[in-house]
């Protein structure tokens, strides 16, 4: 069990861990003087942005870790376009941004040089959105992870294309709305049985480590990036990223719907080494998928007039199956 | 020192001697003995200090390149035909963002229909993509053309095609001199990146750039490439000085002295010509040859002083534009425009797909554009009987069927019939 697992000063209210009840050690990077703030403020992300946020945290995270000798490397997407209006630019560490479907394997390509030109200790990591890595860069994704290149790959999963005005990718859940599925016709909103979650093949991959996280629990995802920067070779953590914009959402709910796609099992949390699922982030009591579904107008023809569409029960399924394929349920206090 | 050995391999060993620090390896006829040539190189530590790395696609060979490259490392990889259309995007990217790549580039003709065998389609599918290309008339030069384009890429900060006809180069079997590694380190200085990704001095690289600026970004790249014809030559010039032979440069004359009728014409066809040429002036006909080495940069004026005192401009291109006619015919059309006493230009395409352009051919069109000039695009040895064939057939059935096939089944049925002896056929 790691360090994080024991700690369960929760503040009310939230999962996100009470910086100020742990000890100095055990606080989180944003917390602390130095952080890095390699992500700096100014950038033009939507207010409540998941993917900022996420941004933000991870990669001071592996700033930290690696002593901030990082070089990041971006795909095209929200991230890359809000954070770098040039001649201004969010990024206080070296950075670069190619094209959509490639920096996976741009990012080999910087590994790679950091070997041949005597910088072995310089480290790097690859971001992108679900669309560039799941879709457009997933050629460039596998074949990272297959050759165990030295690199970090983040993507900031906001489940469709939000650069280009909120498109159906292949991380959309089934019945969300987008600009390409949508609300209206005989089968509303995205279809049932399409999709991929790539943390599985992630894993299938057998590389040295996989996870998922969440920008509800920050903790824990510093404490994800920490560890696989204490890894070397292909490592792909996917964090869920909620997005007000294209999910049609409050910005004041992004960690509120960030936590509910936990407690209610459609997004696993987990970590896997080498091909096997080492740790799961268990939920204390499951919430029902409408409590996560009503908050957002991506599902609202789910419950127009107040009459609930049966695929809100399709949805429970998912997340049922979730809850049992991961273990997701915390077991009961004094059962076997 | 001198070796009888395949084009492919003599690539290797002097992009070996060049000291790529990553080289990017992905299968594609006829490019892959180069790659493989490093691998082995690699393998057996005659090249020392490299990553090769075997990558999934072509996209991602010329992506890693690309990381590979802004963070400091002298990055290589080859392709051919629809390997670089495949990474076409990256091909653009490499250029925009300025980074010194050498790619070789085994040409080869684009399907559909598949065809695995030479012409010029690829390199002319990305002439408009920012790299600096260069095209190698034999193989002696397309070994050496790769220790100039990295020097060229690396002073300019700009990628680099070297352009090798493929099999025709690529896989025969030549006398070679290979350079001493003291040679080309002393022409070809370490990688010096005027950007690099480094957590000592942090940069953005890569950022949007909107209509403020991006007119501005593309004229510097034009202007780098307008201003670099000097350096081309003098690179050349250098070369001879420390190798003793000839390569590189923008364009070669060939019989130039005095002449009426001038060819010019792109890679190892120029071998043939210079035969065909050869044989004519014994004739007492008054012909010449510009093998043009450079086409990226256009070399605009070295052309037009070449051609000022032609009287007809033959032009040979190893591609087809369908919408248009011959690339390189377009553009030298755009060079001859501004002479005083503009010569008459003729365009031939030859060689596609692999078609072998032969002297008989070369003559005989070489002295039609003296006496009979055409209009348009003439297409050697073209098989007017098939194409017409194919034409009347499509005219009687709305179905008529995918062309390439159609055009094959006539070819089959006219060998049958030459075969068969017309009285034992049914
Ligand atoms: C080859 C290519 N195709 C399409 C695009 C257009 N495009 C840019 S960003 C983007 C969406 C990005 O979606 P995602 O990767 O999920 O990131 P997000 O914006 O959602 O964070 C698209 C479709 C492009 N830039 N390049
Ligand atoms: S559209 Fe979504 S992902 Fe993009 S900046 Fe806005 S909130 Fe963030
Ligand atoms: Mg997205």
């Amino acid at each position: 069990m790691n360090e994080m697992q024991k700690l369960k000063f929760y503040q009310k209210g939230t999962l996100t861990v009470g910086n100020r009840l742990v000890d100095e050690a055990s606080r989180n990077v944003q917390a602390s003087l130095d952080r890095s703030n390699s992500l700096t403020c100014g950038h033009r992300a939507c207010q409540g942005c998941g993917e900022a946020l996420g941004a933000r945290y991870a990669i001071d995270a592996a700033m930290r870790a690696s002593n901030r000798n990082l070089i990041a490397v971006n795909a095209t997407g929200c991230l890359e376009v809000f954070t770098t209006p040039y001649p201004e630019t969010s990024w206080q560490m070296p950075w670069m941004h190619s094209l959509f479907g490639n920096a996976a394997a741009v990012a080999t390509g910087v590994a790679a040089a950091m070997r041949v030109t005597g910088k072995p200790a310089t480290r790097v990591v690859a971001q992108g959105g679900d669309g560039g890595t799941t879709d457009i860069g997933f050629g460039c994704l596998s074949g990272m992870f297959e050759r165990n290149d030295d690199v970090l790959y983040i993507c900031y999963d906001n489940e469709g294309y939000m650069n280009t005005g909120v498109q159906r990718s292949s991380a959309t859940p089934p019945t969300a709305r987008t600009a390409t599925t949508p609300p209206l016709g005989k089968e509303t909103g995205n279809v049932f049985g399409t999709g991929k979650f790539v943390p599985k093949i992630a894993v299938a991959h057998e590389i040295p480590y996989v996870a998922t996280a969440s920008v509800a629990d920050l903790h824990d995802l510093e404490a994800k990036i920490t560890k696989a920067m204490s890894m070397h070779g292909a490592r792909y953590i996917q964090i869920n990223v909620p997005c007000p914009l294209g999910w049609g959402a409050a910005s004041h709910d992004t960690i509120r719907l960030a936590r509910l796609a936990i407690e209610t099992g459609l997004f696993p949390i987990f970590e896997a080494e080498h091909g096997r699922i080492t740790h799961v982030r268990k939920i204390r009591s499951q919430v029902p998928v409408v409590e996560y579904l009503k908050l957002q107008r991506r599902f609202a023809h789910l419950f127009k007039g107040g009459v609930e569409d049966p695929r809100v029960a399709r949805m429970q399924a998912i997340a049922d199956r979730h809850i049992a394929e991961y273990g997701l349920l915390e077991p009961v206090a004094g059962a076997a | 020192m001198l070796e009888q050995i395949e084009g492919s391999k003599a690539m290797a060993k002097v992009i070996g001697l060049c000291r790529p620090q990553v080289v990017c390896a992905y299968p594609i006829t006829p490019q892959t003995h180069i790659v493989e040539g490093l691998g082995e190189l690699v393998r057996t530590g005659d090249v020392q200090n490299c990553e090769f790395i075997n990558v999934e696609s072509e996209f991602a060979a010329l992506s890693v390149a690309i990381g590979a490259s802004a963070a400091g490392a002298r990055a290589y990889t080859a392709t051919a035909s629809q390997g670089l259309l495949f990474m076409a995007e990256a091909v653009y990217n490499a250029a925009g963002l300025g980074l010194p790549i050498v790619m070789t580039l085994g040409n080869r003709a684009i399907g559909a229909p598949i065809n695995i065998w030479n012409d010029h389609s690829d390199a002319m599918a990305l002439r408009e993509s920012g790299w600096l290309q260069l095209f190698a008339e034999t193989n002696q030069e397309a070994a050496d053309l790769h220790i100039i384009a990295f020097r060229l890429a690396e002073q300019l900060s700009v990628p680099v095609m070297v352009c090798v006809d493929g099999f025709i180069l690529t896989h025969a079997m030549e006398r070679i001199d290979i350079p001493d590694q003291a040679m080309v380190d002393k022409y070809l200085p370490p990688y010096e990146p005027v950007q690099v990704l480094d957590p000592e001095d942090p940069i953005s690289i890569g950022a949007m750039v909107g209509p403020d600026a991006f007119t501005e970004v593309r004229y510097l790249q034009y202007y780098k490439q307008q201003t670099s014809f000097r350096l081309i030559e003098e690179l050349s010039r250098e070369f001879k000085r420390e190798f003793g032979r000839e390569s590189g440069g923008l364009l070669r004359n060939y019989e130039m002295a005095d002449v009426e009728t001038v060819v010019v014409a792109m890679g190892s066809v120029n071998g043939t010509i210079k035969d065909v040429i050869d044989e004519m002036r014994s004739e007492g006909l008054s012909i010449g040859l510009v093998s043009l080495v450079t086409f990226r940069p256009f070399p605009t004026r070295a052309l037009q002083q070449a051609l000022t005192q032609a009287k007809d401009v033959i032009v040979i291109d190893k591609s087809l534009d369908t919408g248009m006619g011959g690339p390189l015919a377009s553009n030298i059309a755009l060079a001859l425009r501004d002479l005083a006493h503009a010569p008459k230009m003729h365009s031939v395409i030859v060689g596609l797909g692999g078609r072998p352009v032969t002297k008989a051919a070369l003559h005989r069109v070489f002295r039609q554009a003296m006496i009979q000039p055409w209009e348009g695009s003439h297409f050697l040895d073209l098989n007017d009987r098939v194409i017409a064939r194919e034409i009347h057939r499509r005219g009687k059935a709305r179905r008529s069927g995918p062309a390439a096939e159609n055009i094959l089944k006539i070819l089959e049925s006219e060998r049958e019939a030459a075969i068969i002896p017309t009285e034992t056929r049914p």
